[in-house]
């Protein structure tokens, strides 16, 4: 039942920081549309993080690739892994959907894209009306969905941790710089 | 959760399960509950940018694919020619000396598109700069002297107040004057407004920015400021337009510009406050006397219909702006930059329909 293995800790910063940043954004960006007097001072905020979540996103992505996941326990039910899997492939899709649906709806609009100071990206796509409007209201129903799939995957990670203790929520949630947490540790 | 990592699974107790999975069911309400607050969905009664926009879209009816306010107006093109005397008030690039494409949109405040031309009607010049490596300079500047409100609230007031009466057609009078009488400052606005001297077109109007805004120099020295662009006298501004002429303001333009070749000129003049002006205040004017700078001139050579010029699809937020240009702290800009996204982004989404004045057809309507 123990999974001795952890995330590396270079998976372990990509996910922790992305966590604070993606969750961030999903507040920032509910609480802009909303309001009068912080709009400009929060959409200021919002663009530029966006943008370095896809490139974090990208980032991530290329590590998974070097440095894969550990295995799930191995007496997990087939199905509970399936899950698991998908909600993560969500997860990564949306981490990517997002800012170039963001950043996509801009360039529909005819808008700068600015960053910081004088920086501002190219647009992605030339100006449409219609397509501005469809862009902008997708990235509102996929920032839902992402809060959504947040917080069942907030849900099973605390499930993980409180109460079925196989060592999933510690394998992301450890300050351990091993990569492998000996197995005779159980006292 | 050391327990986690040395896999002490399975001997919870039925009672600790419970209060366990009690607290993760609590874990995701507060999560969803401070998720719904941050997105103003427990206090219905504020005052968002959608209640504004939809506050226009009652009062005025809806026009699919009309701007929400400024409804009736025409494009324009042609170039900044800047003197280079701003520069050492911005790093903007835009006030080196050289030259910057410019497209703008004219138009009248009020959300009826096809209202009549009406000598009273507040005129708009809206401006946007295209700088070098993408970055934009976009204003919206209005030909009163001072705004007629502070706060969004009181804009939203304002315009709740002085909706047309059913009955009349004109807004309810008592109306208006608990509007002023709550806001005193609007009161002395709107007379500094009704006293203003009504040009004959748009050619000949004087268009202020009336919010404040920051500008940032190289050696990142700050100073407020305040713009407008001044006409430049040519003598051939034409008569008034008539009473009964429905688009005549915008057909006098069009005559002047495309059919006499005659461009419009204005100078782009960067009034600097002093310590003690306000910039929080558009109801407030600043004193007379404080140092302007001619930044250089405005030259419009075309004139074009919505749907056939590169204004129609564009948000003049103000709040675009390029480095060397920032916000003040007056409030209305973070409203305006939001109202007007709302408004773009509804408009953007609905079919559009022929615009009262048209150039390609050469027809109004
Ligand atoms: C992971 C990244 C992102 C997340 C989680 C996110 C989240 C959100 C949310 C929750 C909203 C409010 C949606 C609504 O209530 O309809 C929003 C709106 C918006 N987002 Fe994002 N966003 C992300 C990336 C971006 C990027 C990269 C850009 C641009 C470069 C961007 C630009 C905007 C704009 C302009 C708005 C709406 C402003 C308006 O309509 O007034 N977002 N975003
Ligand atoms: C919006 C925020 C979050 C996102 C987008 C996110 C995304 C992900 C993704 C994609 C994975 C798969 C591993 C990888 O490739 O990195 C993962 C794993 C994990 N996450 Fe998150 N996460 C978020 C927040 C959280 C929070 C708040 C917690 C804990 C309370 C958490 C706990 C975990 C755990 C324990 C794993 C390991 C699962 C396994 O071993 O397969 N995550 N997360
Ligand atoms: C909180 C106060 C204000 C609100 C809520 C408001 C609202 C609006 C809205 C909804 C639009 C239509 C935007 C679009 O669809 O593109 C608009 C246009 C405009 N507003 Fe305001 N406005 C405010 C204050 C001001 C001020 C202080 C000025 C001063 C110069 C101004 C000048 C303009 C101009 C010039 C346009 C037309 C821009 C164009 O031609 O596209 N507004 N306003």
């Amino acid at each position: 039942m123990t999974r001795p293995v952890v995330f590396t800790l270079a998976s372990r910063i990509l996910h922790w920081t992305m966590a604070a940043l993606i969750i961030a954004m999903l507040f920032i960006g509910v609480a802009m549309v909303a309001s009068l007097s912080n709009y400009h001072r929060l959409v200021s905020i919002h663009q530029p993080i966006g943008i370095a979540i896809l490139a974090l996103a990208a980032i991530r992505l290329i590590n998974r690739l070097f440095n894969p996941p550990p295995p799930l326990p191995a007496d997990m039910p087939r199905l509970q892994k399936l899950a698991a899997k998908a909600s993560h492939v969500a997860l990564y899709g949306l981490m990517f959907a997002l800012p170039l649906v963001g950043w996509a709806m801009l360039s529909a609009g005819d808008y700068p894209i600015d960053l910081f100071g004088s920086w501002a990206l190219p647009r992605l796509l030339s100006p449409d009306p219609m397509l501005h409007a469809w862009l902008r209201r997708v990235h509102g129903v996929l920032a839902y969905g992402l809060f959504a799939a947040f917080l069942l995957h907030l849900a099973a990670a605390l499930l993980h941790g409180l109460i079925l203790r196989d060592g999933v929520f510690g394998s992301m949630a450890t300050l351990s710089f091993r990569r492998r947490v000996p197995q005779n540790s159980r006292s | 959760m050391t327990s986690d990592r040395t896999g002490e699974a399975g001997r919870l107790p039925k009672r600790a399960i419970a209060l366990r999975l009690g607290a993760i069911a609590a874990t995701l309400c507060a999560t969803t509950a401070a998720f719904a607050y941050a997105g103003g969905w427990l206090s219905p009664g504020a005052l968002t940018p959608a209640r504004i926009v939809d506050t226009f879209e009652r009062i005025n009816g809806r026009h699919d694919g009309f701007r929400r306010n400024h409804a009736k107006g025409v494009c324009v093109s042609g170039v900044f020619q800047s003197s280079g005397a701003a520069a050492p008030l911005s790093k903007a690039s835009v006030f080196r000396a050289g030259e910057t494409p410019v497209t703008g949109r004219f138009a009248l405040a009020g959300g009826r598109p096809y209202a009549a031309d009406a000598t009273a009607t507040v005129r708009s010049l809206a401006l946007r700069f295209q700088l070098p490596g993408g970055e934009e300079w976009r204003t919206g500047m209005n030909d009163i002297p001072v705004f007629p409100v502070s706060t969004p609230a009181a804009f939203q007031e304002q315009l709740i107040a002085s909706a047309p009466d059913p009955a009349t057609g004109k807004p309810d009078p008592a109306r208006m004057a608990a509007f002023f009488a709550a806001h005193p400052e609007s009161a002395k606005a709107v007379a500094l407004i009704k006293a203003r001297v009504v040009m004959s077109g748009f050619a000949d109007d004087t268009f202020n920015s009336l919010n404040a805004f920051r500008f940032r120099n190289d050696d990142g020295a700050v100073s407020s400021v305040r713009w407008a662009v001044v006409p430049i006298p040519t003598g051939t501004v034409g008569e008034p337009a008539p009473a009964d002429d429905k688009n005549g303001l915008f057909e006098a333009l069009i005559k002047r510009v495309n059919a006499d070749g005659a461009p419009a000129r204005w100078r782009l003049v960067v009034t600097v406050g002093a310590p003690e002006d306000p910039t929080n205040d558009a109801t407030l004017p600043w004193p007379a006397g404080r140092r302007t700078v001619d930044a250089g001139t405005l030259v419009i050579d075309h004139v074009e219909g919505e749907a056939e010029g590169r204004c129609r699809d564009v948000n003049f937020d103000p709040l675009i702006l390029p480095a060397g240009i920032e916000p003040s702290d007056d409030p209305l800009l973070s409203a305006r930059s939001a109202a007007y996204a709302r408004s773009f982004t509804r408009r953007e989404g609905e079919p559009k329909a022929a615009s009262a004045v048209a150039t390609l057809t050469g027809g109004t309507r």
